[in-house]
């Protein structure tokens, strides 16, 4: 019955569910949103979030410090990043398709990791919930709110702090303009190839954690391909949020909720087809995005090499 | 401004396809095939065209048979494609190690078009047997196999040859493990609801499901059984936010099919709710709360197919691995404290499947 959904229960569930499958898409897009403000398109986020995780979960496993598999993850997303990097701004190669090519690369190298280091799939013991005194007792907001483990509370803190980077400081003021105009921001000695070479870096890191919040504190598996797709939504999402940090945490949890909500709708067994149920949150944000598409405007630079005219 | 609602529909796609072929899809080049017997046959025909069969279909008893099998996931995936594999080795073994039995596999073609390219390159070279292990391969299959009369393939899982005499089909009658575990989740509830968590509303994911809800509403018609197809064989994030949201909806028992689980099985355990487990043992994963697991034991079916194409028949018949015919078996986690108790009551059920007195009526 449709009526079955509007309850309590239901709401409370969509939300904290939304939230948490939120997570890696608002780490690996509000990274990709920097590198696309430089004018950097990074296909290959879902390369670095298999990896990512891999690493994570590997070292995880191996030392059990949670930290350290969270560093690693973030390191192997720089090394990631520090390689995209280089092909794109020194060897000045096509963006979308080098982006494809470290997709495959991650795919390819963390299957034969976890063939060769693990063989079959295993748990390990992940980020806990962290337990709020107090708030965390609060009915309903506290189950949504306070109820989450550390890597999903970080995911929603880097939402303000990259608008506040993006927006309010030189950094971003030189990330934007780079990605504007490199001519101009060259002309006025900002260093086009090291914006973006930070720029691609911050965001192959922050696509490494989002692989983490997957393998060690939602999931606590790693299996291969997990991401499955998820790193492509991650850079859908940066259009769909229009290049602003702001835009992006709301595309994210669009379509994450969207996804809770047809869980609940096959959950409560309403009567539509189990294949329409899981497309919706897919043609929910076609959906949007078609009817806001005019306030859209890329940075001007989007996917062009730079190379300084003598 | 119209590039990038294009460009952003083409990545929406993108990830679409990827999420719903699971396991490392579409971009995956088709991997060369790790062979398992270094011994390769001296006289093995590598530049025949296609229309000019290979092999022959005599084996002398001084040359190996040789298998191989094309699969969607990998050969450790704790589910489909292990199943296979391991029936392969175990069958290796029994026949006199590679010498005799030689395997070959591709893993991870979860992209027909790959698969079919692999089993083309595979009947080239003049394997005996070719297992196409997907369901998803059929078309490719029937396409493939005429033009390399003397060799066998099978395809699974389905029951379908297509008609062609080189074709052997298989398939699991999963929903008699899907009913059993039923029976059992029926009665270890106590909210009276109970939650599966599928892949794709098809196949044998499709059979164990529906089984499974006959074998609840067999003991409690008044349980509900809530069902959720995610949409996908390898979203292990959607899968465990799926088990989570059965579990807030108030079941305490669950059960789910397809390799992506394990991401369920996590959320299971935490809130501490029974599991049952199907086409491979999944009680390594979480010791304390999955109770049994169906697993698929392939080997009576292939030794069924070699014997076949050893006396000549190449295909056109159809197997079924069942519990009567030990090709599935139920594995109980004996670290689960409910498992003694419920024990009994599954035997009566398996025995009453085996010998007929108990059928299973599908919707």
């Amino acid at each position: 019955m449709i009526s079955d959904l509007f309850s309590v229960t239901v709401l409370i569930g969509i939300l904290a569910s939304g939230i948490r499958l939120a997570t890696p898409y608002l780490y690996a897009a509000i990274g990709e949103t920097f590198g696309q403000r430089s004018g950097v398109l990074n296909l290959g986020v879902e390369g670095q979030m298999l990896l990512g995780a891999f690493a994570a979960f590997y070292v995880a496993l191996t030392t059990g410090s949670l930290w350290l598999g969270v560093l690693t993850a973030m390191i192997v997303g720089a090394m990631m990043g520090l390689a995209m990097a280089y092909v794109t701004v020194n060897l000045n190669a096509e963006q979308g398709i080098s982006g494809i090519g470290f997709f495959l690369f991650g795919l390819g190298m963390s299957d034969l990791l976890f063939q060769k280091l693990l063989g079959t799939v295993e748990t390990v013991k992940g980020f806990p919930k962290i337990y709020i005194s107090g708030l965390s007792d609060i009915p309903g907001i506290g189950e949504i709110f306070f109820s989450q483990n550390l890597l999903v509370y970080g995911a929603y803190l880097l939402v303000p702090i990259a608008w506040f980077v993006l927006n309010k400081t030189t950094l971003g003021l030189k990330i934007r303009s780079v990605g504007e105009n490199p001519d101009a921001a060259d002309s006025l000695g900002v260093s086009v190839a090291r914006v973006r070479y930070f720029t691609i870096i911050l965001g192959g890191t922050l696509s490494g954690l989002g692989g983490a919040s997957l393998s060690i504190a939602l999931l606590n598996v790693f299996q291969q391909h997990m991401t499955s797709g998820l790193g492509f939504i991650a850079v859908a999402l940066v259009y769909f949020g229009a290049w602003r940090p702001i835009g992006v945490l709301g595309g994210a949890l669009l379509f994450s909720m969207i996804n809770s909500l047809q869980l609940w709708i096959q959950v409560k067994g309403i009567a539509i087809p189990s294949d329409i149920a899981a497309m919706m949150p897919y043609v929910f944000t076609i959906l949007v995005l078609v009817a806001s598409v005019s306030r859209v405007r890329a940075p001007s630079a989007l996917t062009k090499p730079f190379e300084r005219e003598n | 401004m119209k590039k990038f609602a294009w460009f952003l529909t083409l990545m929406l796609a993108f990830a679409l396809v990827l999420s719903a072929c699971g396991a490392p899809a579409a971009t995956q080049p088709p991997a060369p095939a790790p062979t398992e017997a270094p011994a390769q046959p001296t006289e093995a025909p590598a530049t025949e065209s296609p229309t000019e069969a290979p092999a022959a279909t005599e084996v002398p008893a001084a040359e190996p048979f040789r298998v191989a099998v094309v699969m969607p996931s990998t050969i450790n995936d704790l589910a489909f494609s292990q199943s296979m594999y391991d029936a392969l080795v175990r069958i290796q073994e029994k026949m006199g190690g590679a010498d005799a039995f030689e395997i070959a596999y591709s893993e991870s073609l979860g992209n027909p078009d790959d698969a079919a390219a692999a089993i083309r390159d595979y009947a080239s070279q003049g394997f005996n047997l070719i297992i196409a292990h997907g369901s998803q391969y059929g078309s490719a299959l029937q396409e493939i196999a005429p033009d390399f009369p003397e060799t066998s393939f099978a395809w699974g899982t389905t029951v379908d040859t297509f008609g062609l005499p080189n074709i052997f089909a298989y398939e699991a009658a999963s929903q008699e493990g899907g009913f059993v575990f039923g029976v059992m989740a029926a009665g270890l509830t106590k909210s009276n609801v109970i939650g599966v968590v599928g892949p794709i509303e098809t196949g044998d994911a499709k059979l164990y499901v529906d089984g499974f809800k006959a074998g609840v509403l067999s003991v409690k018609p008044d349980a509900q059984v809530n069902v959720t197809y995610i949409g996908s064989f390898g979203d292990v994030a959607l899968a465990a936010e799926a088990a989570t949201t059965h579990i807030s909806n108030g079941a305490d028992v669950l059960t789910g099919t397809a390799q992506m689980v394990v991401g369920a099985i996590g959320k299971a355990e935490e809130s501490n709710v029974f599991w049952f487990g199907t086409q491979s043992n999944q009680a390594s994963l979480a010791p304390s709360i999955v109770v049994a697991s169906q697993v698929y034991v392939w080997d009576s079916a292939v030794e069924e197919m070699i014997s076949k194409i050893k006396a000549g028949t190449l295909g056109g018949e159809s197997f079924t691995i069942n519990l009567a015919n030990g090709g599935e078996v139920i594995e109980f986690n004996p670290d689960s404290t409910v498992a003694a108790d419920a024990k009994d009551l599954a035997d009566t059920t398996i025995d009453g499947i085996k010998d007929g007195s108990i059928t299973i009526t599908l919707p």
